[in-house]
């Protein structure tokens, strides 16, 4: 096995904190709940951020659900709540769009970018590596307090009288350029630029430091090839979201000029209500090239961690190593390198020159072989093990199922031909929702289950995260399956209502019963944050250090570690992390020296 | 609130109350029998539901197909010979990727249900087989070599240039409209700056009056087309970006404010004809807007009427140039037959120049 080439880089002993069990140095309420430098209570405060905004981003989307189910409907209370965007108790044309566009922001930045990595990368980089905290703990906390501010202002921009952005995620100019053109291209359009800035600034706060803890603060022994699956997801993801990131802040920032220092970079020949502009010589495009070469590697910050996730608990449950390592972290690796080389895919049908297109049709159908090969290698992992299912593997399970239903309709809409057809129709909400939103959420999920204890102490409840698991996975189906052939009758998205389309109006029961089945789905998703809420103080107290019987370092700390994790020195590392059922063995924490007459593969 | 939406949260709570006092009667039972013991009974059934859902799951997906199949446009002809070619992509598409799905996805629940815990058995130390890894690098990538390979072919053919014959329209979306103009009998678009836009004065494209080729030019509210003849589109946008979605010819083009697109196809049946094929008698070509443009986007539609060479010219002859409208006083009426040609009218419209100060 490769990981016994032992590269002894990186194994310089952290002993700064010498005698670091948290206890020491004194603590008030603000330093170890509010502005802590714990990567541990980071990763937490991430979380549990991450979970309101995810309950908020859920609730908007059960409210743009309602319209589309019962288009005609009037519902007094929302005017009651809502006032003149629910005039009459029917939702408004401008509030809809409004709420399809923060719902996307919300989840995809907020919750699957900020709310996934940042969990995750926190809590498991020190523990996993085997350092007492992040490279830079004070960094990492800054990266979460811009997060808030971030948080904050886009927050802010909910309440404001024009409404916020309202032009889709994606915000293309000119429409979100002008204020004349939209409500939520005004005031609401600014604050939604100036938090996505905030964003990104927290990003890189955190990805810096997430790849220099990984590179430089490995325990003794743990060298690159003996990293968990976890890690390296992270490392790929940090260094995408470091070279990706400022080239959205740039279009942002281009954007804002537009808005108001009356530049032409995104703006030519615009004649808006009859008011003919100034602006000449400017290309809208110039903005999507900018805004998917961060878009397009976003949706793999979003599915790398969860694919690690996966692969480390769908390990330890299966009782067997993860299948073929390497390819996992050569596909990880092939998947981070195209991901950069893909992203006018999402611009087929934009007047780009044929030939281009054609380049980037070849290269996005090339991501799909190291995703096949990691799909095949989960399948592998499962086959001749002794599964548990726990709530996070039942997460693993159905992480894996979407993502092969949603990964083999990226085979269509990579294809430029298909895509003539396909481009921005309910295929597309199929498509990207099942690949990189449910799927992200059960590889979340099956992580939040699994580090629970970890986290808090206690277990979280088996029976309400079974009863999660299942109506999720039946209801995420029953959202998106049928969704693919609304796509195939061409019905486009972003619509606010169908009826007065011919060629679209007769799917009108079936978006009654998705809007049923995501109802449901958002009501199933409350009961999990009670269940999270509820067994942090009440859950079932973890006894024994190691509960999951997994390899890795965390498992080796106090059940309740202080700040610096480990009480006494760093563990040294002899081992990968996926010695399960090895010469008859369950398994072989990786602190164990390899024995003499060790079978070796 | 009426009283059954309260009755409706009422039930919600009390259904939530009861799954929370199973839960947590469920963690006391497991106390009181022992925790391998329930571990295993859980075990069991949560495998047992993975195969349930994987048979149930594959039935409703056949189900769904069923309901939904003659919904969609799949069992339609496309409505033009570029929609062919997209619809046989599409099918070959399915075949390779259907297999795909129902393989992995029965692998997938049938390890899960097979392979669970069982204290008999131990799991297989099995870390990897470069052979395999190598057999599932190796196929996939054989499946879209093909797949890259049929879709290049097809879509070189469908974005290529547009036969010499093809008839030129000149498609132009606003929030939240669509416009069209015809190149009269010329056969050329006049050219036409944003800047001389003034919808007040007869003039809502911008077209520049000084350009003769313009005097011809028609604008008519809806967009007809000639069955079997090739037609190129030039896309236009005013003010932000918008799409030319066309679901039953199965292509799509972006309105982009400042760059003209193209998009060409050949019609196959008229609007009658798929009344015909469709069975349904309100049957009609729609333009869709496919790009996020405000708060009207869901209702910017257009319609296109497919009919014959003779309804097509009847219709077109009745058609009034813009011109004309503009100029209800005929006051500087040039003779637009002594226009003089002009080769490539996209170039002549993209090219064009500020030059009137109207």
């Amino acid at each position: 096995m490769s990981n016994e080439i032992a590269v002894q880089h990186g194994v310089i002993p952290h002993e700064v904190h010498e005698h670091h069990d948290g206890h020491h140095h004194h603590e008030t309420f603000i330093t170890k709940y509010v502005f802590s430098q714990d990567h541990k209570m980071i990763a937490k405060q991430f979380l549990i951020t991450g979970i309101i905004w995810a309950i908020v981003g859920g609730l908007m989307s059960v409210l743009f659900r309602i319209q589309l189910g019962y288009p005609d409907a009037t519902l007094p209370w929302l005017e009651d709540i809502f006032g003149h965007w629910a005039k009459d108790g029917k939702i408004q044309p401008e509030f809809y769009y409004a709420l399809g566009t923060m719902h996307g922001t919300i989840l995809v930045f907020f919750v699957l970018t900020a709310g996934l990595s940042g969990t995750f990368a926190n809590l498991l980089i020190p523990y996993q590596v085997g350092a007492r905290d992040m490279a830079s703990p004070f960094m990492n906390m800054l990266s979460y307090w811009f997060f808030v501010l971030a948080s904050i202002i886009i927050m802010a921009s909910l309440f404001v009288q024009t409404g916020p952005a309202s032009g889709g995620w994606t915000v293309y100019p000119p429409l979100s350029a002008l204020g004349d053109a939209s409500q939520g291209s005004k005031i609401g359009m600014d604050l939604w630029l100036i938090s996505m800035a905030m964003f990104v600034v927290s990003q890189l706060l955190g990805g810096l430091n997430y790849v220099s803890t990984i590179l430089n603060m490995r325990t003794k022994g743990m060298t690159m090839t003996r990293l968990p699956l976890t890690i390296w997801a992270i490392l790929f993801t940090a260094i995408l979201g470091i070279l990706s990131f400022p080239v959205l802040f740039s279009g942002f920032i281009l954007l804002l000029f537009d808005r108001h220092l009356g530049t032409s970079f995104y703006l030519s020949d615009i004649v808006l209500g009859g008011n003919i502009l100034p602006n000449e010589g400017g290309s809208p495009i110039l903005y999507q090239h900018l805004f998917w070469f961060l878009g397009h590697p976003e949706v793999y910050i979003i599915i790398l961690p969860t694919m690690g996730l996966v692969s480390e608990v769908m390990s330890i449950n299966a009782r067997k190593p993860i299948f073929g390592y390497m390819a996992m972290i050569a596909s990880m690796f092939a998947i981070a390198l195209l991901a950069f080389l893909v992203w006018a895919h999402h611009m087929f049908v934009t007047g780009l020159n044929p030939f281009l297109g054609s380049v980037f049709v070849l290269l996005t159908l090339l991501i799909a072989v190291p995703s096949a090969i990691k799909v095949f290698n989960w399948i592998t992992t499962l086959w001749r093990g002794n599964i548990r299912f726990t709530p996070g593997m039942l997460f693993c399970v159905g992480f894996v199922s979407m993502f092969i239903s949603g990964g083999l309709t990226g085979i269509f809409l990579g294809n430029s031909t298909l895509d003539l057809h396909l481009h921005d129709t309910y295929f597309v909400i199929a498509h990207f929702h099942i690949v990189m939103g449910v799927s992200a959420f059960m590889g979340m999920f099956a992580g939040i289950y699994h580090w629970f204890p970890k986290m808090y102490g206690r277990y979280m409840n088996n029976t309400m995260g079974y009863i999660h698991f299942w109506v999720t996975m039946v209801c995420a189906y029953v959202i998106f399956w049928p969704m693919h052939y609304e796509g195939f009758a061409g019905m486009p998205r972003r619509y606010y209502d169908y009826s007065g389309w011919e060629s679209f109006k007769h799917f009108v029961e079936l978006n009654r019963v998705i809007s049923f089945a995501a109802i449901l789905s958002f009501l199933v998703q409350l009961m999990f944050v009670f269940n999270f809420f509820y067994s942090i103080f009440k859950g079932r107290k973890v006894t024994t250090q190691n509960p999951w019987g997994a390899n890795t370092l965390e498992w080796t700390t106090p059940i309740r570690p202080g700040h610096g994790n480990w009480p006494g020195e760093i563990p040294e590392v002899h081992r990968w992390a996926y010695d399960y059922g090895k010469d008859g063995k369950d398994f072989i924490p990786q602190t164990e020296p390899v024995g003499k007459d060790e079978s070796t593969h | 609130m009426t009283w059954t939406e309260y009755f409706v949260v009422i039930i919600l709570v009390l259904i939530f109350i009861v799954i929370f006092q199973i839960a947590k009667a469920s963690e006391y039972v497991s106390v009181l029998k022992g925790e391998k013991k329930t571990f295993e009974q859980n075990n069991r059934i949560n495998a047992f539901l993975m195969l349930v859902f994987l048979v149930v799951g594959l039935a409703a997906a056949w189900w769904c197909n069923k309901l939904l199949y003659k919904k969609t446009l799949l069992w339609l002809p496309s409505a033009s010979e570029h929609g062919e070619k997209i619809d046989t992509m599409m099918w070959i598409t399915l075949a390779i990727t259907g297999i795909v799905f129902v393989l992995t996805q029965i692998l997938l629940f049938w390890f899960a249900y097979k392979y669970q815990a069982n204290e008999k058995r131990k799991a297989h130390y099995y870390p990897h087989n470069n052979k395999l890894e190598l057999l599932w690098t190796a196929v996939p990538a054989i499946a879209l070599t093909v797949l890259v390979s049929f879709g290049l072919y097809y879509w070189y053919k469908i974005t290529g240039e547009a036969p010499k014959e093809a008839m030129e329209v000149e498609v132009t979306g606003h929030q939240f409209g669509w416009e069209y103009r015809y190149p009269g009998k010329d056969g050329v678009l006049g050219r036409q700056h944003f800047k001389l836009t003034d919808a007040a004065k007869g003039n809502p494209l911008g077209q520049d009056w000084k350009d003769v080729a313009n005097h011809d030019d028609l604008h008519p509210s809806e967009l007809h087309l000639v069955v079997d003849k090739p037609v190129k589109l030039i896309i236009r946008s005013q003010d932000v970006i918008h799409d030319v979605g066309l679901a039953h010819f199965r292509l799509k083009m972006d309105a982009v404010p400042g760059t003209p697109t193209t998009m060409w196809f050949t019609p196959k049946y008229t609007t009658a004809k798929m009344k015909e094929m469709t069975g349904n008698e309100n049957f009609v070509y729609e333009i869709s807007c496919d790009q996020m443009c405000g708060s009207g986007h869901y209702s910017m539609k257009g319609t296109i009427i497919v009919e014959t060479q003779e309804e097509f010219d009847k219709w077109i002859s009745a058609q009034k140039p813009q011109y004309v409208t503009a100029h209800p006083d005929g006051a500087p009426a040039v003779a637009a037959t002594t226009a003089p040609p002009v080769s490539d009218s996209v170039k002549a419209a993209t090219n064009a120049e500020p030059k009137a100060e109207h």
